[in-house]
């Protein structure tokens, strides 16, 4: 008996995916791939670095904080990622189905080439037909296939009363085949098959160039997500504490709420006095003061001290699901938004069908037989089939996604793109919108420079986000940390320790200073030396943003949920109008009242009380920073603390629209020359391939352009 | 025209053999982490060998 076999009674295994932001090379694929494997409950890790996330199957006994914990000892910050949220429109196919589509088509054109040239270079006779069928043959199976995707979507389109550029193309696709087949059993000279493929490859490639654009957004989108899959320590009725996932969570459990961590359900505070920061929730930056039996809810942050919270609330029926409710509401008018190329199709497709009909009516009046008049329609069909609608416009969107995810903004589709290029007015939320929506140490200048060392010290030694943010600001000084021993965190005060045998404590500020303010203070022998005072600061490039967006032609204006004294030095400093202390129905009320001006409104907010506003805007932009409703409510991410992606968003997406345009110009360009040419009987399958091929061309390396246009 | 009866099968069953290539390729999820293939060839299979890194 081998080893092997004596393992073979393996327990179910669970795999689980994490998000793990700080893969950067090499060496941590192997550090991490190799590292999480020596914990005996985990079997296996695999790290995939496009998507930064590692999958990893481990043993039932291995709960949440132990993986995490794995994680950590590495020198890794994970965040579980639970279920996706499910795709709205399932009935798109999916990239692997288009890829293989594409595969299928690129073949099946290359071989029908081959023989064509040959039928073109003169064959003749026996061989010619030989060389028709063994096309059919090629094209039949390989239209049936790949073609499915255009015929599935003309056909919904049909059903529903409607037309989409999916129309002309399944009915020229089939059209073309179907007489070619007639041309081969009769003996003809002309077969479109090579055409038919030829069209289905351009266009399978723009549906599949879409789709992956879509899937890379989402990908990123869901790394970003940090609540989903979250959970709390539970404490049971006898005293002992396990970990529980959020969705597992019941009305009546008890949790415990470590200082910096988030509430993963709503309660009312049993044990415990601490302070709140709801900012995600309401925009409000000040702390909020939390007793026994106050209510507390899902998603804000516990900055002081440990408490125990009784659930009352947890899942959909937490606090968050009203607004929820409205943002489902407020979505509607986005998803009425028609893509440019549907848009263009709706007078397109009526024009193709129109021009196919008066050819064929043109050369029975003028006295060719039904077969010659069908087989020019074919041609005028084929020659107008909007190659460059389906190809120029998604190539260009994903050159223009592309180019703006190196510089860390996250598109979630195309049709953001396209909506983000109209807008005229910015509504910006204030907390983590135009600030950072974090603490940052704003009276570091006015503290003696020999405490630094001191101040960094302690600060490490917490996790409270006051030290984080110390830590943090410390740091980026090039501050090193002086040398402390006997460190002791007491929760609900802060960090003591000895320095040269010295009493040092940094903490929750004694007497007089403890207001409502942010702050941290130092003391050395139990006699105060700094005040360390804490304010949320504006992003690093706030100003010139705001100007960037104003020479773009977009007035913005503050919507904040705050009080108005703690958005007023905002709204002066930047030079903006502020609307104060907005419900998420107000914020919601305040876009309806701009857009039912005649503007085009781009929501630029973070919070769960944004998230309605977000899904209501023409387009919207959410930061890295967001809460998971905001991400998930916006079209595009922007990540890191400066606020000019906003801008070059919008300027990329303008630039987008206007290689579109071009493309769009192109493609009426080429077909007033083609169209006569067809009509006049002259478009052999030769002429349609080359003009179709090098109309493609024409507009996939337009649209190539867009990848300097930010430099 | 007995040349062509020959060559025609031998260039659509190599053709079909890429394709196949290719479908077994994206089956297999060769192409869901490019950038992660790019790396790994850096990578040190061995786990043991961890010190001998500089």
């Amino acid at each position: 008996m081998n080893v092997m076999t004596r393992l073979a009674p393996e327990p179910a295994l669970i795999e689980r995916d994490f998000a793990v932001p700080d893969i950067r090379c090499a060496g941590c694929i192997s550090k991490l791939e190799q590292g999480l494997v020596r914990d005996a409950r985990i079997r296996s890790a695999r790290v995939n670095f496009t998507e930064k996330r590692v999958h990893v199957a481990h043993t039932a006994d291995a709960d949440m904080p132990a993986l995490l914990g794995a994680f950590t000892s590495l020198g890794f910050e994970a965040h579980p990622i639970g279920e996706g949220p499910k795709d709205v429109d399932g009935e798109a196919a999916s990239s692997q189905e288009l890829v293989r589509a594409v595969a299928v088509s690129g073949f099946a054109m290359m071989n029908i080439m081959l023989l064509s040239v040959s039928v073109w270079s003169g064959a003749t006779g026996v061989t010619r037909d030989l060389f028709h069928w063994l096309s059919a043959l090629i094209a039949l199976p390989t239209i049936a296939y790949a073609g499915r995707p255009f015929f599935r979507s003309a056909w919904r389109a049909l059903r529903h009363g409607h037309t989409n550029m999916d129309v002309p193309i399944s009915i020229g696709v089939t059209l073309a085949t179907a007489l070619s087949i007639y041309e081969t059993a009769t003996h003809g000279a002309h077969a479109y098959f090579d055409s038919a493929v030829m069209l289905l490859f351009f266009l399978l490639c723009g549906r599949w160039l879409d789709s992956v654009m879509r899937d890379r957004a989402r990908g990123g989108v869901t790394a970003l997500l940090r609540n989903m899959g979250t959970g709390a320590m539970v404490v049971g009725a006898d005293g002992s504490t396990h970990w529980t996932d959020a969705t597992q969570l019941q009305p009546g459990m008890v949790m415990l709420v470590a200082a910096g961590e988030r509430l993963a359900a709503d309660g009312v505070i049993v044990q415990g006095r601490t302070r709140i920061d709801l900012s995600l929730l309401t925009g409000e930056s000040a702390p909020q003061d939390a007793d026994i039996d106050d209510p507390v809810h899902a998603g804000t942050l516990n900055i002081d001290a440990p408490v125990r919270v009784r659930v009352t609330a947890a899942g959909t029926d937490t606090a968050i699901a009203d607004i929820a409710r409205l943002m489902g509401e407020a979505s509607q008018g986005k998803s009425r938004y028609v893509r440019i190329a549907d848009r263009a199709a709706r007078l397109y497709a009526p024009a193709v069908h129109g021009l196919a009909i008066t050819a064929f009516a043109g050369w029975m009046v003028a006295g060719a037989g039904w077969h010659e008049a069908l087989l020019i329609a074919v041609a005028v069909l084929i020659i107008t089939c909007p190659c460059a609608l389906g190809l120029a416009v998604p190539a260009a969107q994903i050159v223009a996604a592309g180019a703006l995810m190196k510089r860390g903004v996250l598109i979630k589709d195309g049709s953001a793109l396209e909506r983000m290029a109209e807008i005229d007015r910015a509504l910006i939320d204030k907390t983590g919108t135009l600030t950072l929506g974090r603490p940052v140490a704003s009276n570091l200048a006015e503290i003696a420079r020999e405490h630094y060392p001191l101040l960094l010290a302690l600060a490490q030694m917490s996790r409270h986000p006051l030290s984080a943010a110390l830590t943090r600001d410390l740091t980026a000084q090039g501050v090193h940390a002086a040398q402390i021993d006997e460190v002791q965190e007491t929760p609900g005060f802060g960090v003591a320790a000895l320095w040269n045998h010295r009493p040092v404590t940094l903490g929750r500020p004694q007497g007089h200073e403890a207001g409502s303010e942010l702050a941290s203070e130092l003391s050395i022998d139990g006699q105060p030396v700094a005040l360390v005072r804490f304010a949320d600061a504006l992003r690093p490039d706030a100003v010139q943003a705001i100007g960037a967006l104003r020479a773009e032609g977009v007035d913005a204006m503050i919507l904040s949920g705050d009080r108005i004294e703690a958005v007023a030095p905002v709204a002066r400093a930047l030079g903006l109008t502020a609307m104060t202390g907005l419900s998420p129905q107000d914020k919601l009320a305040a876009i309806g009242r701009t857009s039912g001006a005649g503007h085009k409104v781009l929501m630029i907010g973070d919070g769960l009380n944004d998230g309605p506003a977000l899904a209501a805007g023409h387009a919207s932009m959410a930061p890295g920073s967001a809460s998971d409703v905001g991400k998930n409510a916006s079209d595009c991410i922007f990540m890191g603390d400066r606020l000019m992606p906003v801008v070059d968003t919008i300027r990329m997406a303008k630039r987008t629209q206007a290689i579109v345009r071009q493309n769009f110009a192109l493609a009426i360009g080429y077909n007033v020359v083609a169209v006569p040419l067809a009509f006049a009987g002259l478009v052999t399958p030769l002429v349609a391939a080359i003009a179709m091929s090098g109309s493609s061309l024409i507009v996939v390396g337009n649209a190539l352009r867009l990848k300097g246009a930010l430099k | 025209m007995n040349g062509l009866l020959l060559l025609i099968p031998i260039a659509l069953s190599l053709g079909l053999l890429g394709l196949g290539a290719f479908f077994w390729s994206v089956q297999g999820g060769q192409y869901d982490d490019m950038d992660g293939a790019a790396l790994r060839i850096l990578v040190d299979d061995d786990a043991g060998a961890d010190g001998a890194l500089p």
